[in-house]
């Protein structure tokens, strides 16, 4: 009798079973909005030039070799990711207490950080700490911080799905109710799913609240420059809560801005109060990391590294942000030009899509709406009525667009 | 920015941060600094060694004659082609790795004819390294093993092991952690009674964690025979295994030879877990190609723990890093690579054997008391001197040569130049210095002259 006999089946997860949806159908004018990834005009994955350019160069260089990286990961990468998020000119960083450990993409830096916030933060262990997470959010961060083993996972208001859009006296209210210490995961930009983020004078509300009730700032940044297509405009609210004085968390991905999904080059930035504090927070993580996977991998992090620090491949690689940004700023623009049906509160306006920001949007479809878009349109969508804008080209957009109408004036 | 005083008189905070009335107590105050691991804190000692002629010898690399590791040509050529590949695209892979590598390293443990895999109830997940094998077995372990209530235990590892071993499987929530007795320092090998005594006490349904071959740290390995006597033990008190196999192939040259204790289990029909590391036989410890394989005893289970393994990768690094796994799969996919590479591998060997018979000659020619033949039966990248605590210390601090505090040290390294030494070939010294230590005498005239070369 196996061991494993009454295992039951996880539930899929469901991007994944929408894009193995998406390549079992045979339709002509399939299209898919589901992929988390970017797509260039004709569809394709896209290789910033900077990449292939700087991957050459690590071939041909003899110098380097295959060792281990250390624990806490290449130190070239950790301080120049650091400096991506917090800025040149960072005060925290002159002062030496921003520190940074490199892990597997955006989920193993969200990793290491709830690990470590589980084990030593607010008492020993306590795992009962609640952790709020925005309603919505992107899936996996529940199971991140419940495998970490936190007791508490909560959702704290944010997309108003009647106004379309930010959801703040609620964010407000869940703010003011938590109770103290209370961890909450705050998307630096171009929130996952909705697309919509707090303005500037939104996230200092925020902070104020959160200074006074002394909740944990946890940034998820998966997206810096994919949003605006500026680097520091995208970081504005993680550079803000820093110079509030904040002690915090940051989770930085590499995967979308440097379109390196299959290296995994993330980097958990650490933002203490002074370098005493950051050595033993770190001193905790390498113990952590140890276990997890004791070295990061070495290639992403080499590629990365050596572009965030040379002056001209810097300069190189956000050209090649600003045109992905570009292009989806783009595709939000084309989109509003479609004329949609008024029909008593169905949408028929698309000014929330172009006030959306980076990679996804919310595109207020119901479930129902969705379905018919997926089985009658071959237009594949998350059944929250989310987007990936990438997905839309020239080529499709019309056909996209003409399948909205035709889904909100038929489905309601 | 100015730094200034706070009530107490210590350096605060910066102005910025003083003047906006944050609390003066960092949050990460009562955090205290970790205890660094025992192999951060040798080479953190021997770094701030001053000594010249200083030799760090536990290190975990394989390494060339240039005292370096390195990838084979065929790697590199590999890589560079890769890199020039248009075809490769910068896609997110499964959660699962890349489908060419799992199925590649799964056959190159088992054997494409097992009947495992035949019958489809071989589950591979390619993971970071051979630690996050460790961790994702122990993860699928700690909430799978026991349906009806959450599984804590217990878990045996061997005496001595892999100083992290222990700390993966507690990160994953498995506290009864034990040990069983493995090196005898005696007998200077496996004390197979010994261990096999700890393990019939050991509860049903234990876990034990078992290294195919090349053990770390001591390289001593079980024979067939033991094997089989060990099995029958497992299967008679239902224990379930858990192989290590860091190293597959450059235990005995021989691919299949070193993996024959995972294959004996899967013929017998038993369920188990196999972690195994690409880093030493292809020189990629940069990459982290590890492998987690799961035999399972009926294939109807198969997608039902595929599952689960898929939504812990997801919560623990999402998806692994290609690269690495993308060299491997093109290897061993490719009949021409595979025994170019297997041969390269038998090198390796053969050079770590020349490595030790050497030593042990050395020993011998210098008159160390004691027999030196178990550092020749040993295999892999390791071997165990025998060299107890005192004299391990005495090595460390009198002639600053680094050892594990177990005796144990990685040969490669008796052949490689260290930074800043004269001397090539560290082998004579070596044997030198384990013989004075012995004999716990310093001969100061042995000391002053010129060392005879090999």
């Amino acid at each position: 009798m196996s061991i494993f006999a009454e295992v039951p089946q996880a539930p899929p997860v469901a991007v994944f079973k929408l894009t193995a949806d998406f390549r079992e159908d045979t339709h002509a004018q399939k299209v898919n909005l589901g992929v988390g990834a970017y797509r260039t005009d004709d569809c394709l994955p896209w290789v910033l030039p900077v990449v292939k350019k700087v991957e050459q160069m690590i071939v041909e260089d003899n110098s380097l070799n295959h060792e281990y990286l250390p624990i806490l990961g290449l130190p070239e990468l950790r301080s120049a990711a650091s400096k991506v998020a917090l800025g040149d000119d960072s005060p925290a960083i002159k002062d030496g207490r921003v520190g940074a450990v490199q892990a597997l993409g955006g989920t193993g830096a969200l990793r290491i950080g709830a690990e470590f916030l589980r084990r030593w933060y607010n008492g020993t262990n306590n795992t009962a700490t609640p952790v709020y997470v925005s309603a919505p959010t992107w899936e996996n961060h529940n199971a991140v911080f419940s495998d970490a083993g936190f007791k508490d996972i909560r959702p704290y208001h944010y997309w108003d799905g009647e106004k379309k859009g930010l959801d703040v006296t609620g964010i407000m209210d869940d703010l003011e109710n938590a109770p103290e210490h209370s961890i909450f995961v705050l998307h630096a930009c171009a929130h996952n799913p909705t697309g919509t983020d707090p303005t500037p004078d939104e996230w200092k509300t925020i902070s104020e609240v959160m200074k006074r009730r002394k909740l944990f700032v946890f940034f998820d940044s998966a997206y810096q420059g994919f949003a605006s297509g500026s680097l520091d405009k995208d970081a504005w609210a993680i550079r803000y809560f820093v110079s509030e004085g904040f002690e915090l968390l940051c989770a930085q991905s590499f995967s979308k801005n440097f379109g390196l999904y299959n290296e995994r080059v993330g980097n958990l930035t650490v933002v203490a109060q002074d370098k005493d504090n950051l050595a033993r927070v770190l001193s905790q993580m390498e113990k952590i990391v140890r276990t997890t996977w004791s070295n990061p991998p070495s290639q992403g992090a080499r590629i990365v590294a050596i572009t965030l620090n040379n002056p001209d491949l810097f300069i190189e690689w956000k050209g090649n942000v600003k045109t992905m940004a570009d292009r989806v700023l783009l595709m939000r623009d084309q989109l509003k030009a479609v004329p949609l049906p008024c029909s008593g509160g169905t949408p028929g306006t698309w000014d929330h899509i172009t006030q959306q920001i980076g990679m996804f949007s919310f595109t207020g479809l119901n479930p129902k709406q969705v379905q018919y878009m997926i089985k009658e349109k071959h237009v594949y969508l998350m059944a929250s009525g989310r987007i990936n804008m990438c997905g839309l080209t020239s080529k499709n957009i019309d056909y996209v667009a003409e399948s909205i109408h035709e889904t909100v004036s038929k489905v309601q | 920015m100015r730094q200034t005083c706070n009530s107490d008189g210590g350096v605060g905070s910066t102005e910025n941060v003083q003047a906006r009335g944050i609390t003066l107590l960092s949050i990460f105050v009562d955090t205290p600094t970790a205890e660094p691991n025992p192999e951060t804190k040798l080479l953190a000692d021997f770094k701030t060694d001053t000594h010249l002629s200083k030799v760090y010898l536990a290190g975990r690399e394989y390494l060339n004659k240039e005292g370096q590791t390195s990838v084979s040509p065929l790697v590199g050529k590999i890589m560079q082609q890769i890199c020039t590949d248009p075809t490769l695209c910068p896609e997110y892979p499964s959660s699962f790795g890349l489908p060419e590598f799992t199925r590649r390293a799964t056959e190159l443990v088992l054997g494409r004819d097992c009947h495992a895999i035949v019958e489809n109830r071989v589950l591979g997940v390619q993971t970071v390294g051979c630690t996050g094998a460790v961790r994702l077995g122990a993860e699928l372990l700690k909430h799978w093993y026991n349906v009806s209530g959450v599984w804590c235990g217990p878990v045996y590892l061997s005496s001595p092991c892999d100083d992290s071993l222990a700390g993966i499987f507690e990160a994953a929530g498995i506290q009864d952690v034990r040990r069983y007795r493995y090196w005898d320092t005696e007998q200077r090998g496996v004390g197979v009674q010994k261990m096999m005594e700890d393990l019939e006490m050991a509860p049903e349904q234990s876990v034990i964690v078992l290294s195919a071959s090349a053990h770390c740290p001591t390289g001593s390995d079980l024979s067939q025979k033991h094997w089989r006597l060990l099995t029958q033990l497992m299967v008679r008190c239902r224990f379930f295994p858990f192989f290590l196999l860091p190293a597959q192939g450059l235990c005995h040259g021989d691919v299949q030879q070193d993996a024959w204790p995972v294959r004996l289990c899967a013929s017998l029909g038993m369920e188990l877990l196999c972690a195994q590391s690409f880093s030493h036989s292809f020189g990629l410890y940069g990459e982290r190609v590890g492998h987690l394989l799961c035999v399972l005893k009926q294939s109807s289970t198969l997608l039902a723990v595929q599952s689960q393994a898929e939504k812990q990768v997801r919560a623990l690094w999402s998806r692994p890093s290609v690269r690495g796994a993308r060299v491997v799969a093109t290897v061993l996919s490719n009949p021409a690579h595979h025994v170019e590479w297997q041969e390269g591998v038998k090198s390796m060997v053969e050079r770590g054997i020349l490595v030790r018979e050497r030593l042990r000659e050395k020993l011998r020619l210098l008159g160390c008391p004691g027999s030196w033949d178990h550092l020749i039966q040993q295999g892999g990248l390791y071997c165990c001197t025998g060299l107890n605590v005192q004299q391990v210390e005495f090595l460390e601090k009198r002639r600053h040569i680094y050892l594990h505090p177990n005796g144990c040290l990685n040969p490669q390294f008796c052949l490689a130049a260290p930074p800043g030494s004269l001397q090539r070939r560290h082998t004579p010294k070596l044997a030198v210095w384990l013989c004075l230590s012995t004999h716990r005498i310093i001969r100061v005239s042995c000391l002053r002259s010129p060392l005879p070369s090999l």
